[in-house]
């Protein structure tokens, strides 16, 4: 036996590629195994390729209204008409009930619009500088009535709307995120690294904050805004308010990690070693959980987006005209307009979609996270 | 005997740890861990501090290095005191004390490869980087017989010797002169303990180092140490040249920690190798007067229970001079 079996070195390749694998790769091969996580996941990627082209994905901008076609129901694309092959949806005919004075569209097989992808629409700029008028999909000639998933009660395209509401939504679920672990990281971590009196203050900030209802705590700060900000303004402060709200469990969970790991050895190592306490926790100590952290993270996203959600729906938060799923719902709250226009539902299900996919996501990291207990 | 110089020299430290607090914050009830120790370490000596689990070791060695804030007393290192000292002063000091510790699993953080390990001191203080650091790191590697090809690995992959190598290469690389070894090898398979325990002698005999030597196996010690202080409750019961200490203990705490060697691992506490010592320590928060080890001491007698028993002559016994005490004789022949 030579020294190196005696002592349990790993020699064989794959066992030395194991050995020198850092904790993301052994977390990224335990993730890969979760089938659903991984589905999301693509999902996910999908979604923020989406949010990134947005205006190109949109076949209209999210000004876009047409008051000839209000309600108008989704149409089906298609490849063959009796004037020949070619992508192409049916136009509408309508009819006005002359006593309730209401339109309903029904589609015409004999007026033909022609599709295609890269056609040229309105014009915008990709990521906010690049001057463009190409789409992904839509009517060869800009002024046709090309309504995929339908029109609003507005008349705008609800596909393009969608399109923008994933856009505000999903990132103030993710940047509201990002600002509540920023909080929660840093206050979790000093609170318990250091402890005494910090921590005390620390905690009776975070018991105050969980001792309200959050709904009800929404509510009143968003109600506190001025109500001609414009929405911008108002994006970021309810993404804010929302952070604000959402960082307290997590500074919990980052605390009680902190104060298990403060007495381990290697954290005496590094302190002895000569590091500042900042590098101590930021270097040593958070690492040791980044991909819990990284789970939680996930699975916090689809709260932050069903407060957002709820909050505009209420008319609370966002305001039209930006466009979030929860504004976009506010058209389907009537039941007069949502029996007649199931379609006006599509953002909900947008919101099922993506709250789901978060929750896969983090639960397979969540047990992907700790890869040595396999 | 007359060239040794102190490097070390400990003045009746006291390191308390409150264990409840009243409401303005003031300690209640406290653990009296280390109770008035007085030390002295030499240049280039390995000094062997032995005793049973819980006698404060630990505590001690953690506060040489600066780990643990002493309650009261004095380190003096090299001339300064460094219970008084600032901050950045005490960077400076750690470099020079540094500790190998006990539990080579968690002394090692599973998320850091060694080049991450190893290298951590010099990069924290900013001493090395590149390829200087690179350097370094390999050339310590080599030393403590680790191939500098496993840099780039994790501490999962190794055994507890070669982790136990990766803590010795972190202690040595800022290039100390005090090395304060909390049980390295009570952690590891006996099969290695011999390679870590040679390894230390001749990283001692290269860097000229001194050891402070905590073990709780007197068989270690005895190969290892110069000199052997014998703790017992917080304090030191008895110090001498280790030769003299095994062959003619003046304690009988000694005596009885011989009496009963290999001491049981501390884990296994209470199920065997404590026939010799009736009765549990005494509460650490409410110490007794007199003699810590009278409840236990086979030799007590009334005047062992009254008033401070000075560490006359070697021992804290008031009966030292006139008791004869057994010490391992057989250990004599199994010396090398
Ligand atoms: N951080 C702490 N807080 C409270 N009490 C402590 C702390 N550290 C040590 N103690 C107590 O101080 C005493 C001495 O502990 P120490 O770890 O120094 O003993 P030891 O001799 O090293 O024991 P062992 O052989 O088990 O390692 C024990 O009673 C222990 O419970
Ligand atoms: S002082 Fe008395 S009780 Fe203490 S060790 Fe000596 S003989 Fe025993
Ligand atoms: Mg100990």
């Amino acid at each position: 036996m030579t020294l190196k079996e005696a002592e349990g070195i790993a020699e064989r390749p794959a066992e030395v590629a194991r050995t020198r694998a850092s904790q993301r790769k052994l977390v990224w091969w335990a993730f890969k195994k979760h089938r659903l996580a991984l589905v999301s996941a693509w999902l996910l990627a999908g979604m923020l390729v989406v949010i990134a082209l947005c205006e190109f994905v949109a076949p209209f901008d999210d000004r876009h209204r047409d008051s000839a076609y209000t309600t108008a129901p989704p149409q089906v694309l298609k490849l063959w008409s009796d004037s020949g092959f070619g992508l192409h949806v049916d136009g509408y005919t309508s009819e006005q009930d002359p006593r309730s004075l209401r339109i309903t569209y029904e589609a015409n097989p004999e007026d033909r619009i022609d599709v295609g992808f890269f056609v040229k629409g309105e014009e915008y700029e990709l990521f906010g500088f690049i001057p463009m008028d190409r789409h992904l999909l839509g009517p060869q000639d800009p002024g046709d009535p090309m309504y995929l998933w339908g029109t609003t009660t507005d008349g705008q395209d609800l596909l393009s709307q969608v399109v923008y509401a994933t856009r505000v939504s999903a990132s103030v679920g993710i940047i509201g995120v990002l600002l509540a672990f920023l909080l929660g990281i840093v206050l979790g971590a000093v609170s318990g690294y250091f402890g005494g009196w910090i921590d005390n203050a620390v905690q009776r900030v975070i018991e105050l904050i969980m001792s309200v209802p959050s709904i009800p705590l929404w509510l009143g700060l968003a109600a506190a805004l001025p109500a001609q900000m414009g929405p911008v303004g108002r994006y970021f402060i309810i993404t804010t308010i929302l952070a604000l709200v959402a960082w307290t469990g997590l500074a919990r969970e980052v605390r009680g990690r902190f104060l298990a790991l403060r007495s381990e050895e290697f954290v005496t190592s590094a302190m002895l070693d000569g590091s500042s306490h900042t590098r101590i926790m930021f270097r040593h100590m958070l690492p040791s959980f980044s991909s819990h952290i990284i789970a939680a993270l996930s699975l916090s996203i689809p709260g932050m987006i069903l407060a957002e959600t709820a909050l505009s729906w209420l008319g609370m938060g966002l305001r039209p005209p930006a466009v979030s799923w929860g504004v976009q719902l506010q058209d389907a709250s009537k039941w007069s307009v949502l029996s007649g226009a199931p379609w006006l539902l599509i953002p909900g299900l947008c919101v099922v979609l993506v709250v789901l996919a978060f929750n896969f996501v983090g639960d397979g990291l969540r047990d992907a996270a700790d890869p040595y207990k396999h | 005997m007359s060239d040794k110089q102190p490097l070390l020299e400990i003045e009746d430290l006291h390191v308390r740890f409150p264990l409840r607090r009243n409401l303005l914050g003031r300690p209640t009830v406290e653990v009296h861990a280390v109770s008035g120790v007085d030390l002295t370490l030499y240049k280039g000596e390995t000094l062997g501090l032995v005793g049973e689990s819980g006698c404060g070791k630990t505590t001690l060695g953690r506060t040489i290095v600066g780990a643990q804030k002493a309650t009261s007393g004095s380190l003096r290192y090299d001339g300064r005191d460094l219970t008084a000292l600032s901050r950045r002063e005490q960077g400076a000091s750690r470099r020079r004390i540094r500790m190998v510790f006990q539990d080579p699993f968690s002394s090692l953080n599973p998320r850091m490869n060694l080049r991450q390990i190893i290298g951590d001191p010099l990069v924290a203080t900013g001493e090395a980087r590149g390829a200087e650091l690179e350097d370094r790191i390999a050339e310590m590697m080599r030393r403590v017989g680790l191939s500098p090809d496993y840099m780039d690995r994790y501490p999962h992959s190794f055994s507890g010797g070669q982790r136990q190598r990766v803590n010795i290469a972190r202690a040595l690389i800022v290039g100390p002169e005090l090395v304060v070894a909390d049980e390295p090898v009570s952690a590891l398979d006996v099969s290695v303990r011999a390679q870590i325990l040679n390894l230390l002698r001749e990283l001692q005999a290269e860097f000229g180092l001194t050891y402070l030597f905590i073990s709780h196996d007197l068989s270690v010690v005895e190969n290892l140490a110069d000199r052997v202080a014998v703790m017992y409750f917080g304090r030191v019961v008895e110090l001498a040249e280790t030769g003299a200490l095994y062959e003619h203990p003046r304690h009988p705490y000694t005596e009885a920690l011989m009496s009963a060697v290999p001491i049981p691992d501390p884990s296994l506490k209470g199920r065997q190798g404590r026939i010799l010592l009736p009765d549990e320590l005494p509460d650490p928060s409410d110490p007794p007067p007199g003699c810590a080890f009278a409840r236990r001491c086979a030799y007590a007698e009334d005047r062992c229970r009254t008033g401070e028993i000075p560490l006359a002559d070697g021992a804290r016994c008031v009966r030292s001079g006139e008791l004869d005490l057994e010490g391992i004789v057989e250990a004599e022949s199994s010396r090398p």
